[in-house]
């Protein structure tokens, strides 16, 4: 590796290349017969990618609390240990719940994986530049948590295995996929209504 | 901690709160540690039953709580009231998805605090805490610590609303700042 600053973005060195993979169709690959995986989108672009996938009782789309996805992730996998959960989120999201990759480790739940869709970007905001195109590794970061599983995939030919992956180990996964925004798919944002769904797909009995 | 308060039954209501809790079938325990809650929070480890869960801020066990309902499991939150604030937005996720939240929280700055950073925290706590819609008990004495906390669980979990129980800073005992 070559001498950069911690301020130097990615795309100022000449060893990473600009990321590819689009977004809609890495979560389309990622979710592809979902069974029942229990899946946790973060707010914003990773929601409207989950949703586009296919909208079913076992998605919980976060539209807002920025930084919770990882952590109901948790509380979802304690709760149901003989199911796998999902967390999907992006990097601002991850970001602002950088915490949780401490206290997910420190948990431990065999049955949780965290995959974050990496663009560098603020997308819902304006496309500004996060954390991860000015210097910080996530999944560096989630290895010095303690996640003892950690990938960064870049190209189309790592999904198959990332795919499985994530339904398999708990790992934490970053993708890189290229700032693009595609179209808006929005999936119900009624909380009560998505929390109500996904209890009662799981055969939870209110009270 | 003062283990010699705890040992001697003097402060034993943190065992008729575990009780309670066990009794509600709370099965996760998120916290941020504060010695006003370390006997819980032992109790909690303690027990195989139950998943203790050490967070690195407060909005943390609110997301976790979330997460344990959609598991149908039932949490509480241990924390300070000086991490009250931190947890603001994520409290749009109980009132959002109309899920119970149950949260135990010491008080400080109110009762012979030492500390002057403790103040403003612990006395905007109840308004804060009203802002966002927890419904707010208060402990003043021992001995209505577990009917305080059995009430507090019956309407969250039963009604599916969030609830606060402040523990107060005469209950629970002023830090002793020693040179």
């Amino acid at each position: 590796m070559e001498e950069s600053g911690p301020f130097q973005t990615n795309g100022g060195s000449k060893e990473m290349a600009e990321p590819m993979l689009e977004r809609r169709a890495v979560v389309a690959a990622l979710l592809r017969d979902p069974g029942d995986m229990l899946v946790v989108s973060g707010l914003g672009s990773t929601t409207y990618d989950a949703g586009a996938a296919g909208d079913r009782a076992f998605n919980f789309y976060l539209w807002g609390a920025m930084g919770a996805a990882a952590m109901i992730g948790l509380g979802i996998a304690l709760a149901q240990r003989s199911r796998r959960v999902l967390v999907l989120t992006g990097d601002g999201e991850a970001l602002m719940g950088l915490g949780s990759l401490a206290t997910i480790a420190a948990a431990s739940p065999p049955n949780l994986a965290v995959a974050v869709l990496d663009n560098g970007r603020y997308g819902e905001t304006g496309a500004q530049p996060s954390h991860t195109s000015l210097g910080t590794d996530l999944a560096a970061a989630a290895a010095a948590c303690g996640w003892r599983a950690t990938t960064t995939v870049t190209t189309e030919g790592e999904l198959e295995l990332l795919r499985a992956r994530l339904r398999s180990e708990p790992l934490f996964a970053v993708i890189k996929i290229a700032a693009t925004e595609p179209e808006r798919f929005l999936p119900p944002r009624d909380g009560a209504f998505l929390q109500q769904r996904f209890r009662a797909a799981l055969g939870i009995v209110a009270g | 901690m003062d283990q010699v308060r705890l040992e001697s039954g003097v402060a034993a209501w943190p065992d008729a709160v575990f009780a309670v809790l066990q009794a509600a079938e709370i099965r996760q325990v998120g916290y941020v540690p504060d010695a006003g809650h370390a006997r819980l929070i032992a109790r909690a480890h303690a027990d195989p039953a139950t998943h203790a869960v050490v967070l690195t801020t407060e909005e943390e066990g609110v997301a976790l709580a979330a997460g344990a309902w959609l598991g149908g499991q039932r949490a509480v939150l241990l924390m300070q009231s000086s991490g009250v604030g931190n947890c603001i937005n994520m409290l749009s996720l109980i009132a959002n998805c109309r899920m119970p939240l149950l949260t135990l929280i010491t008080m400080r700055g109110e009762w012979g605090e030492f500390n002057p950073w403790q103040v403003p925290m612990g006395s905007a706590t109840p308004a804060v805490l009203g802002a966002m819609g927890v419904h707010v008990l208060r402990v003043e004495r021992a001995d209505e610590a577990a009917e305080t906390v059995r009430a507090a669980a019956a309407l969250a979990f039963d009604s599916s609303v969030p609830v606060a129980v402040l523990l107060s800073q005469r209950l629970i005992g002023a830090k002793e700042f020693r040179k």
